[in-house]
């Protein structure tokens, strides 16, 4: 296949008569390492070096190839290589009558999974019984893990949980490449802090944190409709460099309008308290009273977005997705869904900030740099745009490692494991972790070939990877 | 598209009310009013002039055709009229109203289809999923509407399932037509919709074209196959770079020589062969 699309590239003027023959024979002969095979073989002698570094001796100052030389010819990584062969050896040479008994299976629907699946579509009742104990688990995970993860959960898993499924209406449904979404964060933050009273600056009348969770929404729906009013209609590309330079002012704002925002040293922000008279409480030190609210704003959340992806909105989303013009030409009013799409991203991205700000009870402009909107974009893609479940285990998956990194590696190397995971991620499994189904399918057509005949006037970028910047 | 819009925003929208009440004093004086109707449309791409300002017509129940070379203007034509341009000047009217500077996803509602240059389905929806999306204006699709579409193209029922970016050409073009179908459409504005189609499928999709005029949807037709076009239209018009040059009863441009020499030769011939 890579072969004669080689040929046909090189045709233009192009050799002539037995050398033409030698160029072609040449050109069609596959190297074998260039075997699917033995890039595998590579890629996976690559997590054996990764694995083994990370796994191993850790860096010193004084030395930096220490660790290196430690690790490269102790005997961690002979383990390390030998399992990856072990791996190896079997995906490649013992797999067909894995593979065959396998589908033999599927397509009589007998295997062990397949019989479960197709009681899983059947049952709804089933479903409704699983996701009660997925949420009852939730529910009850603080209570298993230690202060520290309760710490992670709170303050990182379940805000970027937010923003990651406001994110994904605005990447994954309506496919717009937002990244300045933490520029909402920080507006819901900061509308916290300066309702709470918080600020420098004295609000007209002070706000309970709940009661600012509407007005923040209101802010970033306003802000949200600012931005997306003019610039809604540009494509892709110019509508990420638009956010970005939206999220560079909002960001300077907070950092150099000290007298009303604090600015880098930051201003103090109240928790959350209720006070119903009969009843009050004040959320404190505790991290769970925290994640059991914010338990509650996803499941909340998830559960308008669930819908809303089924209803009408979901269906015109993913059209304008597809092709803006013949969405327009079937009645989608594509300006003010994407629109749309923009303001409920923006908004959810304001309920995070507001609940960030009244949990961490300070906040300051270093909080919301950009490098948080990429993060953010960075988990939906891992786990799959567009796909709720796919988002979720995502931003799990990516916090979750760092920090179980942190008692193995040096801390300042977590991130560079993380953008490992992400290449190999993009390399071989571009469409993410869990990945909605349209997804899927647009995989599908990659690999048959098929993805630039599907959209022969859509501007020339050809469909071929998931991973692929929407536009 | 985006400075498309803009014009539409500025220009289009306040002159609807206001000229609105001559049309329908016109529309009331006058026999029934076409269709639709061009009026002395000008179209701009910034400082380009796509369209000098041509007029056309199409009455209920006919097929029109609009021929022309390439970079004629013929989309352009089709874009004002199905509400994706604003024109900077001159009017489009359906039965008589003014409805140039409403939205494309708008006039769907006012009952006019338009199948795009280049077919543009949903490419990773399925072929029930694009029809469904043509019937978006709908609460729900009608049924009736959808066996019509199947029965007119039973090869879309056939891969009812089957995404539609792995339909070959011919099959994306029917779904193409037949998504348009499904927003019941009084007036069908078709482009281009042999394009690229072996000389077969094109008789297909034209005896299909053929049909659903019989069923009672107008259909005006821009066609590079001009015999074709001609046959199947009851009038016709030539289009030359912004400018309409010609305009009659399809019969006499087929045997009108200059049409003849500028757009059949070619044609004519490559069927015989
Ligand atoms: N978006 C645009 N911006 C600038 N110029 C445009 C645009 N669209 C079309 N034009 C120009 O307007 C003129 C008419 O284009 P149009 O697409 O209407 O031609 P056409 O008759 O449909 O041609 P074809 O048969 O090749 O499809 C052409 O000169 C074209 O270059
Ligand atoms: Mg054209």
């Amino acid at each position: 296949m890579t072969a004669i699309d080689n040929t046909s590239t090189t045709g233009a003027p192009g050799p002539t008569g037995s050398k033409r023959a030698a160029e072609a024979a040449r050109l069609r002969r596959t190297a074998w390492y260039s075997h699917p095979r033995f890039k595998r073989l590579v890629a996976l002698m690559g997590v054996a070096l990764v694995g083994a570094q990370v796994t191993g001796e850790q860096g010193t100052n004084r030395d930096i190839f220490h660790a290196l030389r430690e690790n490269m010819t102790g005997p961690g990584l002979w383990l390390w290589v030998g399992a990856c062969l072990l791996i190896w050896v079997v995906r490649e040479f013992l797999r067909a009558p894995v593979a065959n008994a396998w589908s033999t299976a599927r397509r009589a629907g007998t295997g062990p999974a397949e019989r479960a699946r197709t009681v899983w579509r059947r049952d709804p009742r089933l479903r409704m019984l699983a996701l009660t104990a997925l949420l009852v688990f939730l529910v009850v995970l603080p209570f298993l893990v230690s202060r520290h993860w309760q710490q992670v959960l709170v303050d990182q898993i379940a805000i970027y949980v937010l923003l990651a499924i406001g994110l994904n209406v605005v990447v994954g449904w309506a496919g717009m490449l937002d990244l300045g979404f933490i520029a909402f964060f920080a507006i819901g933050a900061y509308s916290a802090a300066f309702w709470t009273g918080s600020l420098p600056v004295a609000p007209p009348f002070e706000l309970n944190n709940f009661a600012v969770i509407p007005i923040a929404v209101i802010t970033c729906l306003v802000a949200g409709v600012l931005l997306g009013a003019p610039t809604l209609r540009l494509r892709g590309d110019y509508l990420a460099i638009v956010t970005l330079g939206f999220h560079e002012i909002v960001y300077l704002m907070a950092k150099n309008w000290v007298e009303f925002t604090g600015g880098t040293r930051g201003a103090s922000v109240d928790r959350f308290s209720i006070d119903l008279g009969f009843f009050s409480y004040q959320w404190g030190l505790d991290p769970r009273p925290y994640y059991w609210l914010q338990l509650g704003f996803i499941v909340a959340l998830l559960v308008l977005f669930i819908r809303l992806e089924h209803s009408r909105v979901g269906r015109a989303w993913t059209a304008i997705r597809e092709d803006e013009v013949a969405a327009a030409a079937t009645g989608v009013d594509t300006v003010r869904f994407k629109l749309l799409a923009f303001a409920i991203g923006a908004s959810t991205s304001g309920v995070a900030g507001v609940v960030y700000a009244s949990k961490l009870g300070f906040i300051n402009s270093e909080f919301f740099i950009v490098l948080f909107s990429v993060l953010v974009l960075s988990y939906v893609i891992f786990g799959g745009m567009g796909s709720i479940p796919g988002v979720l285990l995502g931003t799990a998956i990516l916090i979750w490692l760092p920090e179980f990194l942190r008692d193995t590696v040096p801390a300042q190397d977590r991130y560079m494991y993380l953008g490992a995971l992400l290449v190999i991620m993009m390399i071989y499994r571009p469409q993410g972790l869990w990945p909605s189904r349209r997804r899927v399918r647009e995989l599908h057509m990659a690999e048959e070939g098929t993805a630039t005949r599907a959209m022969p006037a859509a501007g020339g970028r050809p469909a071929t990877t998931g991973g692929d910047t929407p536009s | 598209m985006s400075d498309r819009n803009d014009h539409r925003t500025t220009e289009g929208a306040g002159r609807v009310s206001t000229e609105k009440s001559t049309a329908t004093a016109s529309d009331a004086a006058g026999a029934e009013a076409p269709l639709l109707e061009l009026r002395d449309l000008h179209v701009f791409y910034g400082a380009i002039e796509a369209l000098k300002g041509i007029n056309l017509s199409v009455r209920t129940g006919e097929v029109v055709a609009l021929l022309g070379a390439n970079g004629a203007g013929k989309s352009t034509t089709l874009q004002t009229a199905s509400g994706m341009i604003a024109p900077r000047q001159g009017g489009v009217l359906l039965h008589g109203e003014r409805v140039d500077g409403i939205a494309s996803h708008e006039l769907v509602r006012f009952g006019i289809g338009h199948v795009p240059e280049g077919r543009r389905v949903f490419a990773r929806m399925s072929v029930l999923e694009n029809l469904h999306m043509g019937a978006y204006r709908f609460k729900r699709p009608d049924p009736r509407d959808l066996e019509r579409v199947f029965h007119l193209f039973p090869r879309l029922a056939e891969r009812r399932k089957q995404v539609a970016g792995t339909l070959s050409g011919g099959e994306q073009q029917m779904l193409a037509i037949g998504r348009a179908l499904m927003g019941k459409p009084e007036l069908l504005l078709l482009d281009e919709p042999s394009m690229g189609l072996a000389p077969l499928i094109v008789q297909q999709i034209f005896d299909i074209l053929k049909e659903i005029n019989e069923q009672g949807t107008t259909l005006l037709l821009v066609e590079q196959n001009a015999s074709r076009a001609l046959q199947l239209a009851n009038r016709g018009y030539v289009l030359e770079t912004g400018e309409m040059v010609m305009e009659g009863p399809a019969g006499e441009l087929l045997a009108d020589p200059r049409i003849r020499a500028a757009y059949l030769g070619e044609h004519v011939e490559a069927e015989h062969s």
